[in-house]
């Protein structure tokens, strides 16, 4: 809206200004886009460049990924490298898109967002629309072979509505209300993605919906409470054996990565050979011996860490690290220079589901974290993964923009 | 926005920096000052050794026929490790491939279980996690069919594998001497530091004999290739590899022709001496030359060596290892102590001589002698008045020697008797025996060889430290007014450390506690034919490089010593010993044999055991002008020297040269002065002048 003149009217008796009086001259839409106070110059750049570069080397780590097995396959070694590109391109243009909702028109599309996620969550529970991969139903058939992942976007809708959910509450901080109106908000998200089951994504939404509670303001004796009431669930839920035998075996499996070597605590093992054999440099891209064996299972997805370990080194696995930490920081300056709680919850939301996401994908390939299945922000091969974080990314610069309502 | 969310936005950044400095610090731990370890780590894991077992080398007789061989066999083997692995088990994958091989799963499922404490044969003694070769010799249908269908066999693998062979030229079949291949345990692995193969059937060891013996010259040297595999285990590409080394084919001095003649020289004595009503359950027969070379060895019973091979039941164990079927899986010939009888009065006239008793005196043989109020007679000869030293041979007289071993004793060092403990001296009769090799090993390059027995006193000593009280516990059993044997069990509990005359007297002619092994006895005689020289017997000759033909290593029998007899004396005993064949105790034995194209000289021997039939011995070399040859054959509870032995040693003699209708073994009777040859291509070539079995 902002940019375009105005549209002309009169009024009798007086002289208004002329139409255009105000509107200054004509200018090129290149002009336009670099104006003072245009899209693209309150972007923040230096986190397109950021996530560009992590895109970057995401494709050429899922190509370098993929090749060894799609050779030996005798199919075009370049297959996913080039989708990952593409998916890479269209999130950009997402971002880019988002970047320009304000604040009221991101508010605006958060109920649509948040029941199209349900919908979807939802829908991969049925038979013939979700299909199951690896005993999990996280995804929905789409015409040409194409899948999604909606446990994805449950992250961008949580923080959403979440964020919403706040920003809507009356008086200076928000009460139990809101937050219970929140949890309400999230429990339904949570639970659809438990079902799939997709643990690591649920673990993602508890994560960002503590994180968003605490910021909210809300009083601290409320969070008190919240801890002693989960406390006291969690306590019941290991006695009830709610966690399935798998997830308790994976989760306990990297306190003990020796125990198991071939089961369980195989993936952990294989993957931090393939991080430890790295060196300082690496074996360079495509001479990853570890990855052309194939030992570290899902490559391409959630252990994409491993490629960087094994072939480019402490160098690459830094670089990445330090990339992430940019986008965070720059995710938590936003927050931090936002007056309107809306922002500062979006913000802070993304900040710590990119946080999280990160330090667990990374951490389970170096011994520190147990295996989950959750994806590297923007490194893993994966379409709905990308587009979710590149929206989220949008909602970020969004944000930015509307710093201030007074600004 | 509220304060409160500003101040908790500052905890998020702080978390924040610890993930980075969380993530970062332990990533340099791991790619950097780790980076070694995870290398090597990464290395185990993507390459893996595979072991290429060598061909183990053949065992061959004197001009290249094999006793031993290698054929290529379809083997099918079963991965124990992957069938349990199966849903159900192994039993369905068993029960499938049973009717395949043409065997019952009961049969299967026995051959593949371990030998543990408790299972009988059939069993699996090498490595549980080795394949296990269930059928040696299957069809290429049948292994067809196993590795076409592995959904219905996994674990089972049809591979054309060398299998040991047996292929008996001219029926020479020296079982005992070859010795047997068994798997190899998991402990000989470590005590021999060999690597596990994996592979089925190859990781045999010698168990017996000159496989044992030669073990590591023929087993070869396993070749290593290293593999990359993937996560899957699959192999995708050779990283290094060296290539095994065939193992040495070993020669042997054994001649398959005089191999096979005595052998059946040893069967045909002990059917004869059976149908006499003799036990005769056991025998042993040898040849070998004056230079310490064995030709042939022969041990009754003897069995096929295939039986080992792909598994053996426990019947046959049982036949093999079993006393009621005479042990067939010892070899007789190096492991049976037999008493020497009369053969033993060559060391006995050696060592009178060389205790002053002049060569060319006269000793008289009466019908009996009375030795410390004990007599004993002449068996059952008269009177035969004063004799020479060759005469006593000639005429096996007793009664000289029952004398001079009295004599002996007398004269010996008359405190010596008293003196008890390990250290008490030798007899002066049993130093002489020593020295022509009795009482200790031949140093025969076949394991386990039996010493026999001189009894010294520091021997008596320890029979009677191990029995007095303990073992036998003769003082329990012995009674002074009780039976024979209680009797002597009584004397025994007494004194039985102390040399006394009359054993003195016995032993003088190899009778008492005097045993021999049959070696020990052809060897003897082989230093007392080539004039002095006792040497350490061999049966390999030389071991080649079946590649490149090359003799790898010369085998020869090393001397032991020189018998302290002189020349004049061993002549003068030769000369005696070539009358016993012409007119002695071995006259009618050798009655009609032509000793004008090759003359025999030879010792009976029959020594009588308390409850037994006479062991029958005889011992013999030719031509007794210049002795190439000696022969040996020994039969115990069978009858006497001249009836059961002698006459198979005339048939070995035949067989040997020729002689009575019997085919030369070797042209003229000599044998081949080089092993065979390898040729380039791997065939072998008889020495000039020899032939292979056609």
């Amino acid at each position: 809206m902002l940019g375009r003149s105005s549209p002309s009217y009169t009024v009798r008796g007086y002289s208004a200004p002329r139409a255009g009086a105000f509107a200054g001259r004509p200018r090129s839409l290149l002009a336009r886009a670099f104006a003072r106070n245009s899209v693209l110059r309150q972007m923040d750049w230096v986190l397109v460049v950021v996530v560009c570069g992590l895109s970057a080397i995401g494709v050429v780590l899922v190509w370098s990924a993929t090749q060894p097995s799609l050779l030996a396959a005798g199919e075009d070694p370049r297959t996913y490298m080039k989708k990952q590109l593409l998916w890479s391109v269209i999130g950009l243009l997402l971002m880019f898109a988002v970047s320009f909702a304000d604040s009221r028109r991101l508010r605006s599309w958060t109920p649509v967002a948040y029941g199209l996620t349900l919908l979807a969550l939802v829908a991969v529970l049925v038979p013939h629309i979700g299909s199951d991969i690896n005993g999990a139903r996280a995804w929905i058939n789409l015409p040409g072979g194409f899948q999604i992942e909606p446990s994805e976007f449950a992250k961008v809708a949580l923080v959403l509505v979440i964020a919403s959910v706040f920003s809507h509450a009356r008086g200076a901080r928000p009460g139990l209300r809101s937050v219970l109106l929140a949890l309400a908000a999230a429990a339904p998200l949570m639970a659809l993605v438990v079902i799939e089951p997709a643990l690591g994504v649920a673990l993602v939404l508890v994560a960002v919906t503590a994180t968003m509670i605490v910021l909210s303001g809300t009083r601290l004796r409320i969070i008190g409470a919240l801890l002693a009431i989960v406390g006291a669930a969690v306590a019941l839920a290991g006695g009830a054996h709610l966690l399935k035998s798998y997830q308790l075996t994976r989760f306990t499996s990297f306190l003990h990565p020796s125990a198991d070597l071939a089961g369980a605590g195989y993936n952990a093992a294989q993957a931090k050979i393939a991080v430890g054999s790295g060196g300082m440099f690496g074996t360079g891209l495509f001479h990853g011996q570890i990855v052309a064996g194939n030992y570290v299972p899902s490559q391409q997805t959630d252990f994409i860490f491993t490629v960087a370990g094994e072939e480019l080194g402490f160098v690459g696995t830094i670089t990445i690290v330090v990339l992430l930490f940019i986008v965070i920081v720059r995710a938590l300056r936003i927050a931090a220079r936002t007056d309107d709680l809306f922002g500062v919850l979006i913000a802070s939301g993304v900040a710590i589901w990119f946080a999280f996401q990160s330090f667990v994908n990374i951490g389970m390939t170096i011994g520190i974290m147990p295996i989950t299945g959750l994806p590297l922000p923007f490194v893993s091969y994966g379409g709905s993964a990308v587009f979710a974080d590149m929206i989220a990314i949008g909602m970020l610069q969004s944000v930015r923009r509307h710093r201030s309502v007074f600004d | 926005m509220n304060v409160s969310s500003r101040r908790r936005l500052v905890v998020l950044y702080v978390l924040a920096a610890a993930m980075l400095i969380s993530l970062g610090g332990r990533l340099y731990y791991l790619q950097v000052m780790n980076n070694t370890s995870f290398t090597k780590l990464a290395e185990q894991n993507q390459t893996r050794d595979v072991i290429v077992p060598a061909v183990r080398g053949q065992i061959l007789d004197d001009v290249g026929n094999q006793l031993v061989t290698n054929q290529t066999a379809l083997v099918v083997s079963v991965d124990m490790m992957t069938l349990n692995q199966q849903p159900g088990g192994a039993a369905p994958v068993l029960r499938r491939l049973a009717p395949l091989l043409g065997t019952s799963y009961t049969h299967l499922s026995q051959e593949t279980r371990l030998c543990t404490k408790g299972v009988s044969q059939p069993c699996w003694a090498g490595s549980p996690y080795q394949p296990i070769p269930v059928d040696q010799h299957v069809s290429d249908r049948v292994a067809l069919q196993v590795m076409e269908e592995q959904s219905q066999f996994p674990g089972v693998t049809a591979q054309a594998q060398p299998v040991i062979d047996y292929p008996e030229p001219y029926g020479a079949n020296p079982a005992q001497v070859l010795g047997y291949l068994q798997p190899i345990t998991p402990q000989e692995i470590a005590s021999r530091h060999l690597p596990v193969t994996g592979f089925s059937g190859v990781d045999l060891v010698g168990q017996a004999g000159l496989e044992a013996q030669y073990d590591s010259q023929l087993r070869g040297q396993a070749g290593t290739q290293v593999v990359s595999v993937n996560a899957a285990g699959d192999v995708t590409g050779t990283v290094s590899q060296t290539p095994p080394v065939t193992g040495d084919d070993l020669v042997t001095s054994i001649n398959a022709q005089i191999q096979a003649d005595a052998q059946n020289a040893l069967n045909g004595a002990i059917t004869r001496s059976r149908a006499e009503g003799n036990a005769a359950n056991q025998g042993a027969a040898i040849v070998m030359t004056t230079t310490g070379r064995v030709v042939a060895m022969a041990s009754y019973p003897d069995y096929n060596p295939s039986i080992w091979t792909g598994g053996i039941t426990q019947t046959e164990f049982n036949e093999l290892f079993g006393t009621q079927d005479g042990e067939p899986i010892l070899n007789w010939a190096t492991q049976g102590q037999y008493a020497p009888g009369s053969t033993f009065k060559v060391t006995s006239t050696a060592a009178a001589v060389a205790d002053g008793y002049p060569l060319d005196g006269l000793y008289n043989c009466p019908a009996s002698v009375n030795i410390n109020g004990v007599t004993l007679k002449n068996d059952g000869e008269p009177s035969l008045g004063d004799m020479s030293f060759a005469e006593a041979l000639i005429q096996s007289c007793d009664t000289v020697y029952y004398q001079l071993g009295d004599d002996m004793y007398l004269t010996d060092d008359p405190n010596a008797n008293n003196s008890t403990g390990p250290r008490a001296p030798i007899q002066k009769m049993q130093k002489m025996e020593l020295a022509w090799g009795f009482g200790q090993n031949t140093g025969i390059d076949l394991p386990a060889e039996s010493t026999g027995t001189i009894p010294t006193r520091q021997w008596l000593y320890y029979l009677w430290k191990d029995n007095a009280r303990t073992g036998q516990d003769w003082c329990k059993y012995g009674r002074q007014n009780g039976s024979y044997v209680q009797q002597i069990e009584y004397q025994d509990c007494q004194n039985g450390w102390q040399w006394e005359p009359g054993q003195a007297a016995i032993a003088a002619i190899g009778q008492g506690y005097v045993t021999v092994t049959p070696l020990q006895l052809a060897n003897a005689y082989a230093a007392l034919a080539n004039g002095g020289t006792l040497y350490s017997p061999r049966i390999g000759e030389a071991l080649l490089s079946p590649t490149t033909g090359q003799v790898v290593q010369k085998i020869n029998p090393p001397v032991i010593r020189h018998l302290p007899v002189s020349g004049n004396t061993l002549a003068y005993i030769r000369d005696a010993l070539a009358g016993v064949v012409t007119q002695g105790t071995a006259a009618s034995a050798f009655s009609g044999f032509p000793l004008n194209q090759v003359c025999v000289a030879g010792k009976t021997g029959t020594a009588q055991l308390f409850g037994k039939n006479a062991t029958s011995v005889f011992a013999s070399f030719a031509p007794c002008n210049d002795p190439k040859y000696v022969v040996v054959v020994m039969v115990p509870d069978s009858g006497y020297g001249a009836d059961v032995a002698a006459p198979a040693v005339r048939q070995i003699w035949d067989g040997i040269y020729g002689l009575e209708g019997h085919k030369a073994a070797v042209p003229s009777g000599q044998l081949p002065s080089s092993p065979p040859r390898i040729t380039a291509t791997g065939a072998i070539d008889a020495p000039a002048g020899y032939t292979r079995e056609p």
